[in-house]
C-alpha cells in the first residue's frame, strides 16, 4: 500500500531559560493511505511535539526542528513538510492534512459561529463561493452528527457542550476531504460516554472519506478498538511500533509491557495487583546518551547504559527499541 | 473482617448551590449538585463513587466532611450526626476524617516546605511538636515511599505522583479512620496511577482504613472498591458489589457506562457491542422531570418523564433506581 506519510529522524529542541529540552529525539515512522496509526505514551515523551513539528505549529523561539524528514504523499505529489515554505505549508495545513486537538475551547475562535469557522476552510482551501460554502457547512455539521445543522450554523462554540465542540472541529478537520487526520487527545477531555460518540463518529468518517488517522493519546485502551498500528514512545524516542493486536498480545518493550500492567481492566476480575512502573519520566533537559528507560527498567543491563537502542525486528510488522529480548530472557541477538 | 460496622450513614443528603441574579440579587435557581443521596459505609471497606463530570460525586464527599453544608439530609458518622453539629464540635472530630484532593498541583501550599505541609494538621490540632513532631514527619514520609530527607523541599521540586504521596502522608499524619478520596489519580500518569493505587490498598491494609474513593474511571474504581455507586444528574442510579454491578448492571445508565468503557484488548474491543448514549448531561439548574435520565434512556417508557422512580433495594444489596426494574 502506498505511504502517505514518511517521517525520518525527526528532532526537535526547545531552547528555555532552564537549559535545552530534548523534546523528539530522532523519531522514525511511516502511515499508510487510510491507515488508522495510534501513538501512545505519556505527559513528556513527544508525541504531541511530534506532531506539531510536522504541521509547522511548534513555537519558535524558543521551539526549533533541528533534523528530519517528512515525505507527504497528498493529492499534489510529494514534498518534504519540513522543507516547505510557510504559504506552501499552509496549504496542507486544514486543506490535505485535518487535525483535531484536544481542548476544542481553546482551538475555536469565541467570536465567529461555529458555520463561518467551517466555511472559512473551505473558502480558504477549495475556493468555494460563500454561499457554496454556507451550504457544505451545513451538511459537514449533519455528518458529524449535529442535530439541527441549518439553525445551529449560527450559533457560537461556548453555546455548545465539549461533545459538540469537537465534532464542530471533526468537521473542520474533514472538510476538505484530507488524506491524513491527525488527532491528538480528541477524548481526553471528555466524558466516557461522549468519548464512546467521538470515537464512533471517527470510524464512520473513517469508512465513509477513507483518509488516514493519527490518534494521539495516553490511554491504550481507547485505541486498542480504533487503531490498525500502535507505536509507543517513551523520552522523545520510539520504544515498540506493531499491529495493534501483536502489541497487546505480546509487547516487547518492557516500558510497554509495563504500561499494559499498569492498567485496571475490566475484562479480568479485578483483584490482580496492579503492575507499577518504579521512578519518574526522564528529565528531558539531559541530553540523551542512553535507553532512555534504563533507570526504570527492571531487565536493564551494561549496554542499556552506554547506547542508545535503535528499532530492531521483533516479529512481522513489529519493531521494538530494546537491548533486551523479553520473550527469550536474555540481551537480543544481533 | 470480623463484625460488619457501619461507620458512616448517609441519609437523603442534597446540597443546592443557589443562583442569585437581577438588580437585589435574590435567589432565581438552584443547582441541585446532590439531590438526595443514601448510602453507607462499612468500616475498612472502599465504596466507589463513580459518574460523569457534574454529577454530584465530588460535591457529595465535600458535603460528608461538611466542607460544605449540606440543604438536607443527615451524615452520620459512628452514629454522630455531623450535619447538627457546630464548628468546634466537628474540629475536633475533624482527625478522624480526611480527604485526599485530585489536583496534586493545587492542593498544596508552594511556599510551606514538605515537612510543615505533612506536619500542619498535627501543629492546628495541637497533638505534638519539636521533636516528636520532627519524628512523625519522617515516619509518615517513609509510610507513603518518600525519602524522610525530603523534609525541607518544596512542592514545585517534585513530580505529580511524588507531590500525591505528599497530600496521602498529610492526610495520614492524624491517623484518620475514614478518607475521601477525591479523583486522587486523574491528574497522573498512566505508570504513576498504578504507584499510587498500590499505595492507597497497601495502606488500607495496614492501618484498617475505610474510603470513599471518587472517580470517573470505572476500570480503576472496580479495581479499588468493594461496592460501587453510580451517580448520574445528583442521585446515586444504582448500587452494588462490584462484581455484580459490572456482571449484571441493572440500570441503563450503569449498562451504557459500563459498555463504552475502553478495554485494552483488540480482539474483544472489536467484538464488543456499545450502547452509544445520545446527548450529553443535561444541566443540574434544571434537571429533567420525572427520571433524570430518560431524555438520554434508551430504554425509557411514557412513566419515566412523568415519575420520579425510587431508589430502592431490588436484590440483597443491590440498589437501583429505574421503573424498569422490579424488585426480586
Amino acid at each position: 500500500m502506498a505511504k502517505v506519510l514518511e517521517v525520518k529522524d525527526l528532532v526537535t529542541k526547545f531552547y528555555t531559560l532552564d537549559g535545552v529540552v530534548h523534546a523528539v529525539n530522532g523519531v522514525s515512522f511511516d502511515l499508510d493511505e487510510g491507515e488508522t496509526l495510534a501513538i501512545v505514551g505519556e505527559s513528556g515523551c513527544g508525541k504531541s511535539v511530534t506532531m506539531l513539528s510536522l504541521l509547522g505549529l511548534i513555537p519558535s523561539p524558543p521551539g526549533k526542528v533541528e533534523r528530519g524528514n517528512a515525505f507527504f504523499s497528498g493529492g499534489t505529489g510529494r514534498c518534504d513538510l519540513l522543507q516547505l515554505a510557510a504559504p506552501e505549508l499552509r496549504d496542507v495545513r486544514g486543506g490535505q492534512i485535518g487535525f483535531v486537538f484536544q481542548d476544542p475551547i481553546s482551538s475555536l475562535n469565541p467570536i465567529l459561529t461555529v458555520g463561518e469557522q467551517i466555511a472559512e476552510s473551505l473558502t480558504r482551501h477549495l475556493g468555494l463561493t460563500r454561499e457554496q460554502a454556507h451550504r457544505r457547512a451545513i451538511k459537514l455539521l449533519e455528518e458529524v452528527g449535529i442535530p439541527e445543522a441549518a439553525q445551529r450554523y449560527d450559533s457560537y462554540p461556548h453555546h455548545f457542550s465539549g461533545g459538540m465542540r469537537q465534532r464542530v472541529m471533526i468537521a473542520i478537520a474533514i472538510s476538505c476531504s484530507p488524506s491524513i487526520i491527525i488527532a491528538d487527545e480528541p477524548t481526553t477531555a471528555l466524558d466516557v460516554t461522549v468519548q464512546a460518540q467521538i470515537v464512533d463518529l471517527f470510524k464512520r468518517l473513517r469508512d465513509m472519506i477513507g483518509m488516514a488517522i493519527i490518534w494521539i493519546t495516553h490511554d491504550l485502551g481507547v485505541v486498542a478498538g480504533l487503531a490498525e498500528r500502535v507505536l509507543v514512545m517513551y523520552g522523545g524516542r520510539v520504544a515498540e511500533v506493531a499491529l495493534v493486536d501483536d502489541l497487546y498480545e505480546r509487547p516487547q518493550h518492557p516500558y510497554t509491557h509495563g504500561l499494559l500492567g499498569a492498567l485496571p481492566r475490566i475484562d479480568t476480575d479485578g483483584s490482580r495487583r496492579l503492575v507499577s512502573i518504579d521512578g519518574t519520566p526522564p528529565d528531558l533537559l539531559i541530553p540523551l546518551v542512553r535507553c532512555p528507560f534504563a533507570p526504570r527498567c527492571a531487565y536493564a543491563f551494561e549496554r542499556c547504559w552506554e547506547e542508545i537502542p535503535q528499532l530492531m525486528p521483533a516479529g512481522i510488522q513489529h519493531q521494538v527499541a530494546c537491548f533486551y529480548d523479553i520473550e527469550r530472557g536474555g540481551p537480543r541477538s544481533g | 473482617m470480623a463484625e460488619k460496622e457501619t461507620l458512616l450513614r448517609v441519609i437523603n443528603l442534597r446540597k443546592h448551590f443557589p443562583i442569585t441574579g437581577g438588580f437585589l440579587g435574590r435567589q432565581v435557581a438552584a443547582v441541585k449538585a446532590v439531590d438526595g443521596v443514601s448510602f453507607e459505609i462499612e468500616r475498612g471497606e472502599t465504596l466507589g463513587l463513580v459518574g460523569e463530570s457534574g454529577c454530584g460525586k465530588s460535591t457529595t464527599g465535600r458535603v460528608i466532611l461538611q466542607l460544605y453544608r449540606p440543604t438536607a439530609g443527615q451524615v452520620l458518622f459512628e452514629d454522630a450526626d455531623l450535619t447538627k453539629m457546630s464548628a468546634e464540635a466537628l474540629r475536633r472530630l475533624r482527625p478522624k476524617m480526611q480527604m485526599i484532593f485530585q489536583d496534586p498541583y493545587a492542593s498544596l501550599n508552594p511556599r510551606h516546605p514538605v515537612g510543615k505541609i505533612v506536619g500542619e494538621p498535627l501543629m492546628i490540632h495541637g497533638l505534638m511538636q519539636g521533636k516528636a513532631l520532627q519524628d512523625r514527619v519522617a515516619e509518615l514520609l517513609e509510610l507513603v515511599g518518600l525519602n524522610a530527607a525530603y523534609v525541607r523541599r518544596f512542592p514545585h521540586e517534585f513530580s505529580g505522583g511524588q507531590r500525591q504521596r505528599i497530600g496521602i502522608a498529610r492526610a495520614l499524619s492524624l491517623n484518620p479512620s475514614f478518607i475521601v478520596c477525591d479523583e486522587p489519580i486523574s491528574a497522573l500518569d498512566v505508570s504513576i496511577q498504578a504507584q499510587v493505587v498500590n499505595l492507597l490498598q497497601d495502606l488500607q491494609a495496614q492501618l484498617g482504613l475505610t474510603y470513599l474513593f471518587i472517580a470517573h474511571d470505572l476500570s480503576m474504581v472496580r479495581h479499588i472498591s468493594r461496592r460501587i455507586a453510580v451517580m448520574y444528574l445528583g442521585k446515586i442510579v444504582e448500587l452494588a458489589d462490584r462484581q455484580t454491578l459490572f456482571d449484571e448492571p441493572l440500570h441503563p445508565y450503569t449498562q451504557s457506562l459500563i459498555s463504552a468503557v475502553p478495554v485494552p484488548n483488540p480482539k474483544l474491543e472489536r467484538r464488543r457491542q456499545r450502547i452509544i448514549l445520545e446527548g450529553e448531561v443535561p444541566s443540574p439548574i434544571n434537571p429533567p422531570k420525572g427520571c433524570v435520565f430518560h431524555p438520554r434512556c434508551p430504554v425509557a417508557i411514557d412513566k419515566c418523564s412523568r415519575v420520579e422512580p425510587q431508589y430502592q433495594q431490588v436484590r440483597p444489596q443491590h440498589f437501583v433506581a429505574c421503573h424498569l426494574v422490579e424488585p426480586a
